[in-house]
Order: structure tokens, then sequence, then C-alpha cells
């Protein structure tokens, strides 16, 4: 389970979180729409504890993130899968090097083991056979699947996705889908997807939730978000010019 | 007329302030990377990664600066001593200067411009890209494993470097003594032997050590703190060069002062 309280955060006196509060139960898909800008890959942030918190705090199984110890936070945190919206993969390293990292770094496996687990979260995201090859030599929404495929790899009870269907073809991006919704019916795994493709949305969520100038505005089942009465929601998701967002910025 | 003035303090206040910030973080990484240095695990691979890029690859532009050097020295000093008629001491100047301050801070500054800039620049463009974050959330500490294996690379390789500088540079100042200006070989090396003391070279080669700190320290704390884009990173480039130079000749003038005085 994962608790947010009152969160905050600016950047230059700019508030980009402001007091959000929200939960994700354990075991759950919750997908996180919201403008380009609005924060939401400052609050996926926030959760893994590489950005602090100016007020508020994150809970995860009950334990605070920003004060748990060095030790239990690495602990923690091999916990969690994460794949950045730009991929982040280590340039210096092969493909192979990539998706075994925390592996390679952090449990004791024989090389072989290693080796076959990297394999099979590689064809999980249907790149099998590309070990050796350098992040360089991937095309956009190839770099994009080696993240996931990094972050799967360390099998972690808790995934986030940083929009992972943006810039991948449509029959890949329905694929990503299947996989985030198999993870979810076979491993219990709890993910946290954003994403701004609300058709993905509406497949893979359990519950989504909007981010809307800092909180979280409307949060409900993709049935309930669908036929929501919420203005500025109903302005998000049917893509509209026209309505309450686009006036408040004049 | 006011407001410059005011302008002017306000501008003083801001650099002071910046320096102040600066020196902090650097002192942090410092202690920080010190205390990572001694938390297993040790992985000799990335360490010795590192020290063939530090060093190894800096063997050829390292022989040709230390070379010319050399060369420059013997001619320089050939000058004032044919005056006097003693050109017989070249050799003994050559070598102590080589191995004293020269060496060691020439071969100090070619590291800082080849090596350190690469560091700031390998480092920044991780952090613009969010290679930075993602390895935390793998659980790894950026500092122990970007920094370390930099700082115990260039620990280890600044004083074979500048050893090997130094050999090469008495090269050069033989090759024009001998072949130019008539003195012996075997009187020149002899000169030379006999006017260095184990103490020149302790003391020139231990303080590299200290400048290949400065070097790790400083250009991975630009890289760390990269902001914006492709353009932060080659400010920061620069300015990672630009602060190891300034710093490792303070350092090199505070350490000649130490030496000076407490080995007389
Ligand atoms: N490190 C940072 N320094 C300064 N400002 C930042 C930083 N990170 C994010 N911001 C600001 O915070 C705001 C939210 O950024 P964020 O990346 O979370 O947006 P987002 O919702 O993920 O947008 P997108 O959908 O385009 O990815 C932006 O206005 C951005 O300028
Ligand atoms: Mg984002």
């Amino acid at each position: 389970m994962i608790e947010i309280k009152e969160l905050s955060k600016s950047f230059n006196s700019h508030k980009v979180l402001d007091g959000l509060n929200f939960e994700i139960d354990k075991g759950t898909t919750c997908v996180i729409i919201g403008r380009s800008g609005c924060g939401k890959s400052v609050l996926l942030k926030h959760i893994v504890g590489i950005m602090r918190p100016e007020a508020g705090q994150v809970f995860i199984d009950g334990k605070e993130v920003n004060k748990l110890r060095d030790k239990e936070l690495d602990l923690l945190r091999m916990k969690i899968g994460m794949v950045f919206q730009g991929g982040a993969l280590f340039d210096s390293m092969c493909v192979g090097e990539n998706v075994g990292f925390g592996l390679i770094e952090h449990k004791r496996l024989k090389k072989r083991e290693v080796f076959e687990r990297v394999e099979e979260s590689l064809s999980l995201v249907g790149l099998g056979g590309i070990e050796h090859l350098m992040p360089a030599e991937l095309s956009g929404g190839m770099k994009k699947r080696v993240a996931l495929a990094r972050a799967i790899c360390i099998k972690p009870d808790i995934i986030l996705y940083d929009e992972p269907t943006t810039g991948v073809d449509p029959i890949t991006a329905d694929s990503i889908n299947e996989l985030i919704k198999r993870l979810h019916d076979q491993l219990k795994v709890t993910s946290i997807v954003v994403t701004h493709d609300m058709k993905s949305a509406y497949k893979i969520a359990d519950k989504i939730a909007m981010l809307y100038q800092g909180k979280i505005i409307a949060e409900g089942t993709p049935e309930e978000i669908q036929n929501t009465e919420h203005p500025v929601v109903h302005q998000f998701i049917n893509g509209l010019a026209k309505g309450p967002i686009t006036e408040t910025l004049g | 007329m006011l407001t410059s003035i005011l302008n002017i303090f306000i501008n003083l206040g801001r650099r002071i302030l910046a320096y102040v910030y600066f020196m902090g973080g650097l002192s942090n990484l410092a202690v920080q990377t010190l205390f990572w240095v001694f938390i297993p695990p040790f992985k000799k691979n990335r360490i010795l990664e590192q020290a063939k890029k530090a060093g190894i690859d800096s063997f050829p532009i390292v022989s040709l600066v230390a070379f010319f050097i050399g060369v420059i020295m013997a001619l320089q000093t050939a000058y004032q001593l044919q005056r006097l008629g003693s050109e017989m001491y070249i050799a003994s100047i050559v070598a102590l200067s080589l191995v004293r301050e020269l060496g060691p801070v020439i071969t100090a500054l070619v590291v800082a411009g080849r090596f350190g800039a690469a560091v700031a620049a390998e480092l920044g463009s991780m952090q613009v890209t969010e290679q930075i974050d993602a390895l935390e959330t793998l659980a790894t500490n950026p500092v122990k494993y970007l920094v370390v294996p930099r700082l115990l690379a260039l620990s280890l390789m600044m004083p074979v470097l500048t050893l090997y500088a130094d050999i090469i540079g008495i090269l050069g100042g033989w090759l024009i003594c001998v072949q130019k200006l008539g003195i012996s070989s075997s009187m020149y090396l002899h000169i030379t032997f006999d006017a260095l003391l184990y103490k020149d070279l302790f003391t020139g080669l231990a303080k590299t050590v200290f400048f290949g700190m400065i070097i790790a320290f400083v250009s991975c704390y630009e890289g760390f703190n990269v902001e914006g884009g492709a353009e932060g990173v080659g400010k920061a480039t620069t300015r990672a060069v630009v602060t190891s130079f300034i710093m490792i000749i303070a350092a090199d003038c505070f350490f000649t002062a130490l030496f000076y005085f407490i080995l007389p």
C-alpha cells in the first residue's frame, strides 16, 4: 500500500505539488493522468525517494520513505521498479548489463542465472536477443522497452511506469499494456502508470486519478472517470481544446 | 550612482555566496566519497577501467608535454648559465625543477584537461538524462558507484604518471645538453642523480596524490550539479577544468611552502 499525505514541492517558487493526498492499494494498477508539466514525473520521483518533499510524507507499507536510513531505503528500492520517461539507460553499458544491473550489483546470482533473467525480461518486452547492443544503437521505442525490462528484471512488488507507451507503435503499446496487466494478474504487482494514452488507461487501470494544479482532483474506476461530471476531467479525457483547463490559463 | 555602487556590492555578495556554496558542496562530496571508499564491496574492475582512462591513456600526451618542457628548461637554463660559464649545472637545475615542481604540476594540468573534463561531461550527461536517478532507484549510491573508482584511479595513477613525466623531461634535457651543448652523457646523468635527493622525489610525488583528488572531486561535483541540458554539460565541463587548474596551482603553492619550511 502506498499512501501520500499532504505532499508539496516547488521549483523556484513555482508550486508543482500542492498538498497532494492519495492512496494506492496493494496489488492494484493505478493510472495517473494530467496535462504535460503538471508534475506527474515529480510525483513518481517522490515515491521512490529520489526527490525530497518540501512538506508532507510518502508511506510505502507503513514506512515513511524520507525517514528511512540508507540501508532500509536500498532494501525498499530493490522492491520498486521504475521506468523513467526518457528510459535513463546507462549508455556506457550494453543492453544486457543495463537490464541485469540490479541483479549484478545486489543479488548473489551466478552469471548464468543473471543471463537467464535478463533474457527472460527482454523477451517479455519483445526484444529477445539484443543483449549485446549499446543503448545508442536502439530506437526510442526500443529504449523504452529495455527500460521496462530493467524495471521488471529485479522482480519488484511495485512498478512505477512513466509513460511506458509514449513513442512506441500501437501494436507494441498494446503488448506493453498486456504485460502490465499480466504482471498485475499473475504476480499481484502494484503498479502506478503515468500516461496520456486514455485507451491504455481504460484498459489497464483499476483506478484512474487526475493530477491538476498540484492535487488529485478526481479518482475512480475507469467507468466512473469516463462518465464523470467533473468539467476539468471531462475536458481532459475527451481532449477538448475549450473548457475550464484552458480558460484558467487565459 | 548610489544604485550602481549598491549593485557592485550585491554582485560581490552573490559571488561570495556562490563560492561558499561551492566549497560546501565540494567538501560534502569529498567527505561522502572518503566514507564510501572504505565500505565494501570493492569493485576492482571499475577502478582498473578508470585507471586505464585516467592513466594509461594519458601517457602519450604526458610524454609529449614533459619532453618539450625538459627541452625548454635545458635551453632556458643554458641561456642563463652560459654567461657564467657554468653549463655543468644545467642538469641539476633541470632535474630539480622537473621533479619538485614542473613534473607534478604539468602532469596534473594535463590530466585535469583530459580526464577531468571527460568525467565532468560524462557524469553531467548522466545527470541530465536521469541516469544518476536511475542508479539510485536501483539501490546504488552514485557516489560509491561513480566517484570512488575515479578517486582511487586518479590517486593511484597521478604519482605513476608524474614519475614517468619526470623521467621523460630529464631525457629531453639530456638530449639538448648532450647533442647541442657538448656535455658528456655520463656527466649529465651523474650530476642529475647527484642533485636529486629522495626528499625531492618523495615530496614531488606525494602532492600529486592530492592533485588527483582535487581533479576527481571537482569534476565529479561539477558533473553531478549540471542543470539545463547539453548547454549545462558544456558549462560544467569548462568550470571543472578551470576550477581544477586554479585549485591545483594553489595547492602546489601551499605544498611547496610547506615542504620548504618543514623539510629544509
Ligand atoms: N529538477 C527540476 N528542476 C526544476 N523544475 C523542475 C524539475 N523537475 C520538474 N520541474 C518542473 O516541474 C513541473 C512538473 O514537471 P514534470 O516532469 O513532473 O511534468 P509531467 O507531468 O511529468 O509532464 P509530462 O507529461 O510532459 O512528462 C514542470 O513545470 C517542470 O518545469
Ligand atoms: Mg513526465
